[in-house]
């Protein structure tokens, strides 16, 4: 694996929200003077991703296991023990086995990750995830040649998770990734936002972030991971699949049968927050485009 | 005096005026509550949704009236009017929301109406409730005679598409729109020929 990222930054260099905040100020003023002497608008947009606030990433969710109102996983989710949490890891890989979290997280390095996260349902967000890449982990169990995709799995615990007791989905919650998308770099398992450990509503005590693709691929609360050779079949698809595909990557082009996906709101704008424009993979156009080149993403959607 | 006859009674005294105030006190309040984060971190589409909620209530409410008549001898029919213009207010409403607060964008509104079904079949229940608005008033009552009955049929209609454009939208089966949809289909159930001359009979 060669072609991998590798980790620069260590625990040390994850900000604290309060120093975050105050650089957040400075790179304002430093974005307007950049304004000013009018260059590089691109580099401008990079510095300007604002993340929203602690209340909106955690009071406004889907997590469908808690119910599917946007409160009802910051009201339900305290009831999720997270604490032990072992993660299965098997299918194609060299060391299968049940992984406890605290093991996981002795072999990880945490980072700081601001990515923009979009909802299939044409909402976004800006969250400063804290978290490791998901191709350390599966170099943790060493994937075998033959592994071409990876599926996930979430807790199903009914007595905890409340929304599990409606068959609103067929539990347990499943997704799943192409290896080259699981390995890529912009690719993490996120274990806290803000610098503080993930809240339950998002997802404690682990979950899968990809930035580039709509909100549901971004699984929560993972026990299992398993490496496959053959393509998952991810919960949203196997109940609509004419609506939500496997692959699920933003595209302002490709709009959703009920929607357009050409605009999205950005979550806490309160009452006359305007749509704006959906960016080619979220905005990481020039990072993923690669991983679909020839393919129909009308299709592949 | 029996219980219906007490309904009846208060019925009379109860000036419509009350309940047209008492029926739009939620615009104010759910205004206020957008604006203080009342409606969760996303007002926008909160507010659409309860406006909308609200009308297709007052459209089921405005289709109980005949038969709580017809099979309980309870007469609010002073009140049906109030009830229908309500629900055209509100939904009138829930389209503003969506149109200027939710999208804002004229192509985008224009697409959706024409290429979203869910948006197409409430628009057309919108549309079908402008004339119902329009010829509410005794003037054209009088002036429609029997074509005035069969014209405010089209509401049988309009709540029907409103049911329907619920259950599009959610992602999933939810619980609340099929319990609406069920409502309206028994009410509507009840106005069918065979099972009003069976009661007649």
């Amino acid at each position: 694996m060669a072609h991998r990222w590798t980790n620069t930054l260590t625990h040390k260099d994850v900000t604290p929200q309060a120093h975050f905040m105050n650089r957040r100020q400075l790179m304002a003023g430093a974005a307007s003077g950049v304004a000013l002497a009018g260059i590089g608008a691109g580099a401008q947009a990079e510095e300007a991703l604002e993340p929203n606030p602690w209340e909106d990433i955690t009071q406004y969710n889907n997590f469908y296991e808690f119910g599917t109102g946007k409160s009802d996983p910051a009201t339900y989710a305290g009831a999720l023990t997270t604490d032990p949490w072992t993660v299965a890891i098997d299918g194609l890989v060299e060391k299968p086995g049940d992984y406890s979290f605290k093991d996981i997280m002795a072999e990880m390095t945490v980072e700081e990750r601001i990515y923009r996260f979009r909802c299939v349902e044409a909402w976004s967000m800006v969250i400063p995830w804290n978290g490791f890449e998901l191709a350390d982990l599966l170099a943790l169990a060493g994937v075998m040649p033959e592994g071409k995709y990876v599926r996930f799995e979430t807790l199903y615990r009914p007595e905890e998770m409340i929304g599990q007791k409606y068959r609103t989905i067929d539990w347990p919650y499943i997704e799943g990734l192409r290896m080259d998308e699981a390995l890529h770099p912009l690719t993490i398992m996120a274990t806290g936002i803000y610098g503080k450990t993930i809240p339950n509503q998002n997802g404690a005590p682990l979950r899968l972030v990809v930035p580039w693709k709509y909100g549901f691929k971004s699984i929560k609360s993972i026990v299992r991971i398993t490496v496959t050779e053959d393509q998952p079949v991810n919960t949203w698809q196997a109940l609509q699949a004419s609506e939500y595909g496997f692959y699920a990557n933003v595209n302002p082009t490709v709009d959703h049968p009920r929607w357009s996906q050409a605009t999205e709101r950005k979550v806490g704008g309160g009452l006359f927050s305007k749509r704006v424009p959906t960016l080619m993979f979220n905005g990481y156009e020039e990072e993923v485009a690669s991983l679909y080149e020839g393919m129909d993403l009308t299709v592949n959607y | 005096m029996t219980v219906v006859d007490r309904i009846n009674a208060f019925a009379r005294r109860v000036p419509t005026w009350v309940l047209y105030i008492l029926y739009l006190l939620p615009v104010p309040w759910l205004l206020y509550l957008a604006q203080t984060g009342g409606l969760g971190r996303e007002p926008i589409k909160a507010l659409e949704h309860e406006l909308g909620e609200i009308a297709l209530q007052l459209l089921i409410i405005g289709l109980t009236i005949t038969p709580l008549r017809r099979y309980l001898g309870i007469n609010l029919l002073k009140f049906r009017r109030m009830f229908g213009l309500l629900a055209f207010i509100y939904v009138s409403l829930h389209l503003l929301v969506w149109l200027v607060l939710d999208v804002g964008i004229l192509s985008q509104i224009w697409a959706d109406i024409l290429k979203r079904p869910y948006i197409t079949i409430g628009m057309a229940g919108f549309v079908l409730l402008i004339p119902l608005a329009l010829t509410s008033n005794n003037w054209s009552v009088r002036k429609l005679g029997a074509g005035w009955r069969k014209l405010h049929r089209l509401s049988y209609v309009a709540v029907l598409l409103g049911g329907v454009h619920y259950m599009m939208l959610t992602k999933t089966w939810a619980l609340e729109p099929v319990i609406y949809m069920a409502v309206i289909l028994g009410l509507l159930a009840l106005r069918l020929p065979k099972l009003r001359s069976k009661q007649a009979a």
